[in-house]
């Protein structure tokens, strides 16, 4: 089967600390969905298919996601789906059905209000229930074990972790949507206390309340509506088990095997859904990515990172540079799970 | 005025598992006082034991018992302890190889200062008193005193085995085959700007719903946009609090927190000017005596005992009216 064309052509978000309306947030969709309607010229009626990501534990109701339809307007019925994953998973399944031929264009969204809930303590359900949930390890608790594996064996340090959070919080005064911006100096960021030692809050992403909204789609479709489309030219990926005892913590096989099913060679830039700083360090290594390519540009998660849209919005953010004209060739990823177990690369580029 | 209401939700289950045999063994073996964990195709114990080789698939079924002593090859400082985690006080969470095994256990470490932990250093597991088969019955590790023997390091010496000295090789005699695991989230719950307008309207005793700009549909409750269209709603409606049943069903089983007796009937009602039913009961009247297309009205509860909430209608009972013909509310069915 020949791969069709498939474009990013459009992108919208929002961030925020604490958003203090239903964790549906229907009432977030809807202009994020105006949005993307403006930038191509559509109306729902051109949306051949939507898919999102979210989850009912961040949301604390069931078949939230049901409800999140009211913000499309399903009369008549719409082709839709869902993931229970980072609206990056509900990308590729986008990207899936328009490779079937049924449709040509996809709206995809993520939302989830993490600030309902103790995010990091929710986060434990995503464990083994067995051997691991009933102690309820927080997820920075498992990044921390994994920041200290990678500082034991002298891969990196403390230095490196805050010069990857002095970057990003300084790229991040130029986003608008950042929660948390603001660089200072690398020994400003090592002077301040440790918080879960190894990590001081800098080497955390924020808890983050959000949404976003992708539309991609195949061939002319996506000429007619964008100038410079970020033509998809591989999506990618991989799952490592998830016991943090059998793997090797400072590495990311499913990250690298993801990234090798891939073309990379001359990425500008690179938006990766780290959202501890040293998984960055392990995202570069394992990505294979040279001093040359310009490493989260939008402040990556560490500036903001919504629980189901973190990752949704390193893709936009990569595609964002192409439409721009400011990169030529891009990747995106997303990642879930516990201390880097699934991952997901797209690299996207622009043709002239 | 907050622009929203919220109030605390806790959603909580029991989730009960199934172990299958090598969870089960692992488990079986913590009840009894025992590390049990599994050789892997390429030679290493791994413990709690993977129930598939991760490299050729195959089942793991050959079982090896470690000593409940081992070092830390990695640690995270907890802070701020989280519901449920073994202590609510500070304490590490850290990765233990066990002494006999080649990969780490995740357990927590008691330990009060980030001071006292280090990679390396050796630990011995604290049994919890009772011990179900579950991964807390390890209460935690503790570190070893210095200068403690290494006899203590015997497979099975630390705990008082309850099965006796049976080899963990062979079946055991009583195994752990399921177990319960309670979940428990607290949420502060926020209703959407509209559901708020709604709920601060039934304090006052009105209903009041919202129209949709684009269709003129009338939601009750409100919601934050048209399903029909995904307009976002925005006229505020008054509607009254008579209206007509347009489909019921009567309640004849038993289940948790049922607060009324059965038989009983909850209904769709679709309140006059409203375009959708919404569920509530109907009372005073014997079950088998409710139609669709009966009129009905609010019965509420004294004004002393409203609040934010649906329950201020305590149900709907017939007004006596005629019944509303089929085709007022067929297209709301």
């Amino acid at each position: 089967m020949a791969v069709r064309d498939v474009a990013i052509v459009g992108f919208a978000q929002r961030q925020m600390e604490e958003f203090d309306g239903s964790p549906t947030c229907v009432e977030l969709l809807v202009p994020l969905f105006g949005e993307c309607y403006e930038q191509t010229g559509w109306t729902r009626r051109d949306i051949g298919f939507w898919c999102s990501g979210s989850s009912d534990y961040l949301a604390g109701r069931s078949f939230s996601f049901v409800q999140a339809v009211d913000a499309i307007g399903v009369i008549p019925p719409v082709n839709e789906s869902h993931v229970e994953m980072d609206a990056a998973w509900a990308l590729y399944e986008a990207w899936l059905k328009i490779q079937t031929g049924e449709v040509d264009t996809a709206l995809v969204y993520g939302f989830g209000k993490s600030s309902a809930g103790v995010l990091r303590r929710t986060l434990a359900l995503q464990l083994d229930p067995y051997t691991m949930t009933p102690l309820w390890p927080d997820t920075v608790s498992l990044a921390g074990l994994q920041a200290r594996v990678g500082i034991d064996a002298g891969l990196w340090d403390e230095r490196a972790m805050a010069e990857v959070a002095n970057r990003s919080l300084t790229d991040a005064e130029k986003n608008e949507n950042a929660i948390r911006k603001g660089g200072s100096s690398v020994e400003e960021l090592l002077s301040r206390p440790m918080y879960a030692d190894p990590l001081r809050k800098h080497d955390c992403a924020p808890v983050t309340d959000g949404a976003a909204a992708i539309v991609i789609a195949a061939g002319d479709r996506a000429r007619e509506v964008c100038e410079r489309p970020a033509w998809i030219t591989g999506l990618s990926t991989y799952v490592d088990p998830i016991s943090m005892g059998t793997r090797d913590l400072t590495r990311s096989p499913s990250a690298a095997r993801s990234a090798a099913a891939l073309d990379l060679d001359g990425v500008d830039v690179a938006e990766l859904h780290a959202p501890f700083s040293h998984q960055e360090l392990i995202l570069r290594r394992e990505l294979g990515l040279g001093d040359d390519v310009a490493i989260n540009p939008s402040g990556g998660a560490l500036a903001g990172n919504p629980m189901f849209t973190g990752g949704l919005i390193r893709f936009g953010e990569a595609a964002r540079r192409i439409w721009d004209g400011d990169a030529g060739r891009a990747v995106g990823h997303a990642t879930s799970g516990p201390a880097l177990q699934q991952n997901l690369v797209c690299t996207m580029e622009g043709r002239s | 005025m907050t622009r929203t209401l919220s109030a605390p939700v806790t959603v909580a289950f029991d989730y009960t598992r199934s172990t299958g045999p090598v969870l089960g063994r692992f488990l079986t073996g913590l009840r009894d006082g025992r590390l049990v964990g599994g050789r892997t195709s390429d030679g290493r114990v791994v413990v709690p034991p993977p129930e598939f080789d991760p490299v050729t698939h195959a089942a793991i079924d050959d079982f090896v018992e470690v000593a409940p002593t081992g070092t830390v090859t990695s640690w995270s400082w907890v802070p701020e302890p989280v519901k449920g985690q073994p202590f609510d006080r500070p304490f590490a969470f850290a990765l233990v190889t066990m002494d006999g095994a080649d990969a780490p256990l995740l357990h927590a470490l008691d330990v009060s200062s980030p001071d006292q932990v280090s990679t390396g250093m050796r630990v011995q597991v604290r049994w919890a008193e009772e011990r179900v088969g579950a991964i807390t019955d390890i209460a935690c590790f503790e570190p070893l005193p210095s200068g403690a023997s290494d006899a203590a390091a015997t497979p099975g010496a630390a705990a008082e085995p309850a099965a006796g000295d049976e080899d963990v090789r062979s079946e055991p005699a009583q195994p752990v085959t399921g177990l319960v695991t309670p979940v428990e989230l607290d949420y502060l719950y926020a209703a959407s700007p509209e559901e708020s307008a709604f709920y601060r309207g039934l304090a006052e005793g009105r209903i009041v719903g919202q129209r949709c700009p684009s269709c003129g549909k009338v939601y009750v409750p409100p919601r934050s946009a048209c399903p029909t269209d995904g307009t976002p709603t925005s006229e505020e409606v008054e509607l009254s609090d008579t209206g007509t049943v347009t489909t019921f069903c009567i309640v004849n089983v038993p289940f948790l927190g049922q607060r009324i007796t059965p038989p009983y009937v909850s209904a769709y009602v679709l309140l006059d000017g409203a375009d959708i039913a919404f569920l509530h009961l109907i009372l005073d009247i014997p079950a088998e005596e409710v139609r669709m297309g009966m009129r009905v009205k609010a019965v509420w509860k004294p004004e002393d005992q409203w609040g934010t909430t649906i329950e201020n209608i305590s149900h709907f009972a017939p007004t006596g009216e005629p019944d509303a013909a089929y085709e007022s509310y067929q297209q709301h069915l």
